[in-house]
């Protein structure tokens, strides 16, 4: 896909529903890569949230649950290329710890909403591909069947500013 | 300040940190980078009706002095103490934020930087609506964070104010002469008997066609002659620790098989030794003997005797004079303490023999660059005649291709960049020394950048060398004359053309050294795809590597030639000097830390440690019994591994934590009720 093609062309908008997505990248490849494809302007679906984080081996498979359980309908995972981790071989024991998280959440048949990706500071045209596709693959399985039922936009704002929000999560908790 | 504790609409109680979070946000515009696509004032309005959130502001550009000074000013009035930036990228914005902040006496990491642009507006141009309501859930993700931000102290290491250069080409060179110019102490090794790296192979150099081994011998000379700097030829770094400012390094000496303290580099060693082999200084064309000087301008100027050839007949030992010969050397090493690493582990040239590109290692009369550049070397295998291996005559037709090994999927996509530029200089050589030849480049396209280079190209087209648009499609060898016969496609003229050459030159591109890998791994530093180096920004910080103390000068970071090589070597020297001289380095404050009282010991966090900055206490915890994790701040790079492994929970990543984490996990999907 060249440059121009994916400038020039509007996203178009799925059939009413977007799925959540959301995204931890590593600090020093992926987020950098996401920056590249920003500086780029490749267009890609807003269906995904990043959040930064130095490594991905930094992200704990109870991350992964709790975004699964409050909303997510996939989630994203992306490192450095395998010889490339910042850290050495961080990226080795985000490859295990997302493979072994993929097999729990097979079990309950929620294994291909998690994905592990390796993007690299200067692939940001890989970057909008990798969303584009695992947007098109989540919107095909759909919404995830575990999340809490929605409540509508002005409630949700009503509840946030009556209760101190996430304020009272404790590192304990997940663990 | 509020009381302590609260409690949420079911009634639990929320553990409160003792201070009042008092946020406040600002919205940067970017001009129209966001401004134009994400309707910032939605977003501040909707922000400012979070919990916690005292005051909004959008400007035009905040990272301008007066959207710093608004942002001074409101923490100020609102006596806010987390300050939330939803604007461009942390990569390159964070510093300045956190500086700002940090003016008014609050601790950096108050600081939430939220990217609405590279990852919102600039990607979603066409969605102003999704674009703006995707702004508001990054921005809330930040806030909410915020609010769980700990303060911490980037911590002080004492630097060593010692350097060591990893290999003694053009560039280690010049690093080490600098650093040592300004009275640091500098240990520079290289892994060969001499140093002066490639440079020292050159015949002429591009684009004056000064003599290469000329101006380079002086330097070498220097080296050795510095007071403040000890040379360590025929030596390689074994072992790296410890971190900037403190690197503890193990060097081992390959043993020379004679005291260099005896030896006078009379070579007399030499003339008796029976045994020849392929002369590696001049790309194998000649001989040398199993003890030898490695070329006659080598510094040190010492004999090294190469155990592998040695028949052991001893002759060399007799002939020796100062009887500096000595059999049975092992290797010694040497431990060294300094404060900064500046790695020159140059390159080699692209071996175009397993692929027998373009004929090569098929034909005789096909050599590459460096072989010709050795040819044409006064002190060369042929006294400076050009000749053809296949019958030793002087040619007349010479062809020369570029590009190989170089911008080419199959071999390295990248620009070698000097091939175009030495190419030429070798045709005017031969032109020069023998107007009677007749030359052809077939080239992709010709670079030539920098200052005189084009002058350079200009020189040799009036010289008469042809220059040929185009690639070989097909390199065969006439039986009879063993001149090689190339069709090659003038992509100028549109047609095909046969041509005959009597020698045929290679331009090999530079590709990493070997040993590359051993270096990258003993340093930790990150490889590109394509094999080379990486450098901490490709930009801003050339010589910088993503640890810090670690600089890299030359082709290890990519293709160079000898000016840029030069540029480098001192700008590292310039980049370890600031530490050096400072005698202290800032380290991030970003790492993990242990709560002892929840660790049990199980040392799953001392594997998983990339950097052995894990360590068990030497004695047991309190009255536990139990040794608890313990880790190194000036090791720690804050990676979060060991974090993600802690089956207790006692590892926490301070900046990441998990309640920081989750406190975003929670807030990113609007319509979703946040309450835990």
């Amino acid at each position: 896909m060249s440059t121009e093609a994916v400038v020039a062309e509007p996203v178009q908008a799925g059939n009413g529903w977007e799925p959540n997505i959301l995204a931890f990248c590593c600090n020093w490849c992926s987020y950098a890569g996401a920056d590249l494809a920003g500086v780029s302007r490749f267009q890609y679906p807003s269906t995904v949230k990043i959040l930064r984080v130095m490594c991905s081996s930094r992200v704990e498979p109870a991350f992964i649950l709790k975004a699964l359980k409050d909303g997510a309908d996939g989630v994203l995972i992306a490192g450095c290329h395998i010889g490339d981790c910042h850290y050495i071989d961080g990226n080795k024991n985000a490859e295990v710890r997302i493979n072994n998280t993929k097999k729990a959440l097979a079990k309950i048949g929620l294994d291909k909403r998690l994905r592990l990706e390796w993007v690299s500071a200067s692939e940001g045209l890989r970057f909008s591909e990798v969303i584009r596709d695992f947007t098109e693959e989540i919107k095909k399985l759909g919404q995830n069947p575990v999340k809490k039922p929605l409540i509508n936009a002005d409630e949700r704002r009503l509840s946030t500013s009556v209760c101190p929000s996430a304020a009272n999560v404790q590192g304990s908790e997940v663990k | 300040m509020s009381d302590n504790k609260s409690t949420d609409k079911k009634g639990t109680d929320v553990k409160k940190d003792d201070e009042e979070k008092r946020v406040g946000v600002f919205v940067c515009e970017c001009g129209v980078n966001i401004g134009g696509v994400v309707n910032t004032k939605a977003v501040a309005d909707y922000i400012g009706t979070l919990p916690g959130v005292k005051v909004t502001s959008v400007n035009k550009f905040t990272c301008s002095d007066s959207g710093q000074a608004d942002i001074q000013q409101k923490i100020k009035e609102h006596n806010l103490n987390r300050v939330v930036v939803a604007a461009c990228s942390p990569k390159t914005h964070e510093p300045t934020f956190r500086a700002c902040i940090e003016q008014m006496g609050l601790n950096q990491y108050f600081l939430e930087f939220v990217n609405i642009r590279d990852h919102c507006s600039w990607i979603h141009m066409w969605e102003k609506e999704k674009a703006t309501e995707k702004a508001k859930d990054l921005v809330r993700m930040g806030v909410e964070r915020s609010k769980l931000l700990e303060p911490l102290q980037a911590s002080e290491v004492p630097v060593t104010d010692k350097a060591l250069v990893i290999g003694a080409g053009v560039a280690g060179m010049q690093s080490a002469l600098d650093l040592a110019d300004m009275g640091f102490q500098v240990y520079l090794v290289e892994k060969e008997p001499s140093i002066g790296g490639r440079m020292a192979r050159f015949d002429k150099v591009f684009p004056t066609n000064d003599c290469s081994i000329c101006i380079l011998g002086p330097k070498m000379v220097e080296v050795a002659r510095n007071k403040n700097i000890k040379l360590m030829s025929y030596s390689e770094v074994k072992a790296v620790d410890g971190y900037v400012g403190n690197f503890n390094v193990k060097i081992e000496h390959k043993p020379r098989y004679l005291d260099v303290t005896k030896c006078t580099g009379c070579a007399k060693c030499s003339e008796v030794c029976p045994v020849e082999v392929p002369y590696d200084f001049n790309e194998g064309f000649g001989t040398r003997k199993a003890v030898y000087v490695p070329f006659p301008q080598a510094v040190p100027l010492r004999a090294v005797l190469d155990k592998e050839n040695c028949i052991n007949c001893k002759a060399c030992a007799k002939a020796c004079q100062s009887g500096a010969i000595n059999y049975d050397m092992q290797p010694s090493f040497t431990d060294l303490n300094v404060g900064v690493i500046i790695g020159a582990v140059g390159f080699k040239t692209y071996d175009p023999e397993p692929r027998h590109d373009f004929g090569y290692g098929l034909y005789d009369n096909i050599i590459t660059a460096m072989e010709f550049e050795r040819l044409l070397n006064a002190a060369g295998p042929t006294g400076g005649h050009v000749v053809r291996p296949s019958d030793c005559k002087e040619p007349i037709r010479v062809g020369f291709v570029n590009c190989v090994g170089s911008r080419d999927k199959n071999t390295n996509i990248y620009c070698s960049g000097v091939c175009c530029m030495y190419t030429i200089k070798n045709a005017q050589l031969l032109k020069e020394k023998r107007p009677e030849t007749d030359h052809t480049i077939m080239y992709i396209d010709i670079r030539t950048p920098f200052r005189a280079y084009e002058e350079s190209y200009n020189r040799s087209r009036n010289l008469g060398v042809k220059f040929l648009r185009g690639r070989p499609v097909e390199v065969k060898e006439d039986p009879v004359t063993r001149n090689i016969k190339v069709r090659v496609e003038d992509t100028l003229a549109g047609e095909m053309r046969n041509l005959e050459f009597d020698l045929m030159v290679l331009a090999t591109g530079i590709v990493p050294n070997e040993g590359i890998g051993q270096i990258q791994q003993l340093l930790k530093l990150s490889k590109a795809a394509d094999g080379l180096l990486m450098e901490a920004h490709p930009k801003l910080k050339p010589v910088d590597t993503t640890i810090d103390g670690v600089f890299l000068a030359g082709c290890a970071s990519g293709p160079k030639d000898i000016p840029y090589a030069v540029s480098q070597g001192s700008a590292c020297a310039g980049r370890a000097t600031i530490l050096l001289k400072n005698k202290k380095a800032i380290t991030e404050g970003i790492t993990a830390v242990v709560d002892p009282d929840v660790c049990v010991g199980c040392q799953v966090c001392i594997s998983m440690c990339p950097f052995q900055a894990i360590k068990l206490d030497e004695t047991p915890y309190l009255n536990t019994g139990i040794k608890k994790a313990n880790v190194v701040k000036a090791l720690c790079k804050g990676c979060g591994t060991c974090v993600a492994a802690c089956p207790t929970g006692a590892l926490e990543q301070s900046h990441f934590k998990n309640n920081q984490v989750l406190a975003q996990v929670k807030n990113v999907f609007k319509f979703q009720e946040v309450v835990a």
